[in-house]
């Protein structure tokens, strides 16, 4: 690849860990924070974008199938019915700035993944009467430079991912 | 329980960005949130799908100029009233797509299914 600079790759730059509710209403909190916290490496606005999605898919994951919680605590215009109950639960978060490069890392204790190979699958989807369509896994591996999964059922999911910052062109067929 | 549900909306005003549902000839236009995640996607599919049923719908255009973030969600609720559609010669038109829903659309390959319309200022 291109040449790299030297400059301290192996020192930790800068750190930080979110733990919140496994409920929908914090999904657009954890994408905005995390997109926060990279700012200091002055992204550009593709990769923070990239980086988002991949938050968001991880952590409504969690959210909708770790724990199964399918609404949040607001009724969002009023879709939640009145008898849904919540499953207690917490999704940390804890990201790395290493040299030029984001680690993320996402994870619950929730209900966790049978197969995670075949759960990763582009349209493999558990929950097809939620219109979930499969692809949260495929976006996090497009949008991230490496994807590494491990879970075990009854125990919980973690989700990690890493990003270098600066490199990456836009992959886009502009007309 | 059906009036007291009208007065019991969000206290919070989102005027702006927020969904809208219009209905003109046999298509449905949807005016799409500024973020449209698991969180707001349900509202989503469940209004549109009143109007499909219910106003006998044909076509769904999915308007995202507010729009400045998607993820599968989106998709999900673009598929679903793709599918809801298409078998009685429905289509599903998006207008607006910025950069990021762009990609998602075609990494989803969804811009297979649904004609995604060009507009000449390039975002
Ligand atoms: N944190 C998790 N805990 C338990 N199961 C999970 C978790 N993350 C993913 N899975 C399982 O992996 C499957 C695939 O996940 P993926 O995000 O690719 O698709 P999806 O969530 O079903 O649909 P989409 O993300 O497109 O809305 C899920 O359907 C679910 O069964
Ligand atoms: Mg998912």
């Amino acid at each position: 690849m291109s040449e790299m600079t030297n400059k301290a790759k192996n020192t930790v730059l800068n750190e930080m860990t979110l733990e919140f509710d496994a409920v929908s209403d914090n999904e657009s909190f954890a994408r905005v924070a995390v997109a926060a916290f990279v700012s200091s490496l002055n992204p550009t606005l593709e990769e923070i974008a990239d980086i988002k999605t991949a938050v968001s898919e991880a952590v409504t994951n969690s959210i909708i199938h770790g724990y199964e919680n399918i609404y949040g605590y607001g009724k969002y215009r009023n879709t939640r019915p009145d008898f849904q109950t919540f499953h207690p639960g917490k999704v940390q978060i804890h990201c790395m700035i290493q040299g030029d490069i984001l680690h993320i890392e996402i994870a619950d204790q929730g209900k966790g993944i049978e197969d995670v190979e075949k759960a990763m699958e582009p349209l493999f989807t558990t929950k097809p009467e939620l219109e979930r369509s499969g692809m949260g896994f495929a976006f996090m591996e497009a949008f991230m430079d490496e994807l590494e999964v491990t879970s075990r059922p009854g125990e919980g999911t973690r989700v990690r991912m890493l990003k270098k910052l600066g490199t990456i062109p836009w992959i886009e067929d502009e007309d | 329980m059906g009036k007291g549900k009208e007065a019991s909306r969000e206290p919070f005003a989102e005027k702006q960005n927020m969904e809208e549902f219009k209905v003109i000839d046999n298509c449905l236009m949807v005016r799409l949130p500024e973020e449209i995640d698991h969180h707001s996607a349900g509202f989503i599919c469940e209004q549109a799908d009143w109007y499909i049923v219910k106003q006998n719908v044909e076509h769904v255009v999915f308007d995202f100029e507010n729009t400045r973030f998607m993820d599968s969600s989106g998709v999900g609720v673009i598929m679903g009233r793709y599918k809801k559609i298409s078998c009685f010669g429905g289509k599903v038109f998006i207008l607006h797509a910025d950069k990021q829903v762009r990609r998602v659309l075609r990494l989803s390959g969804m811009d297979k299914i649904v004609e995604i319309v060009e507009d000449n200022q390039n975002e």
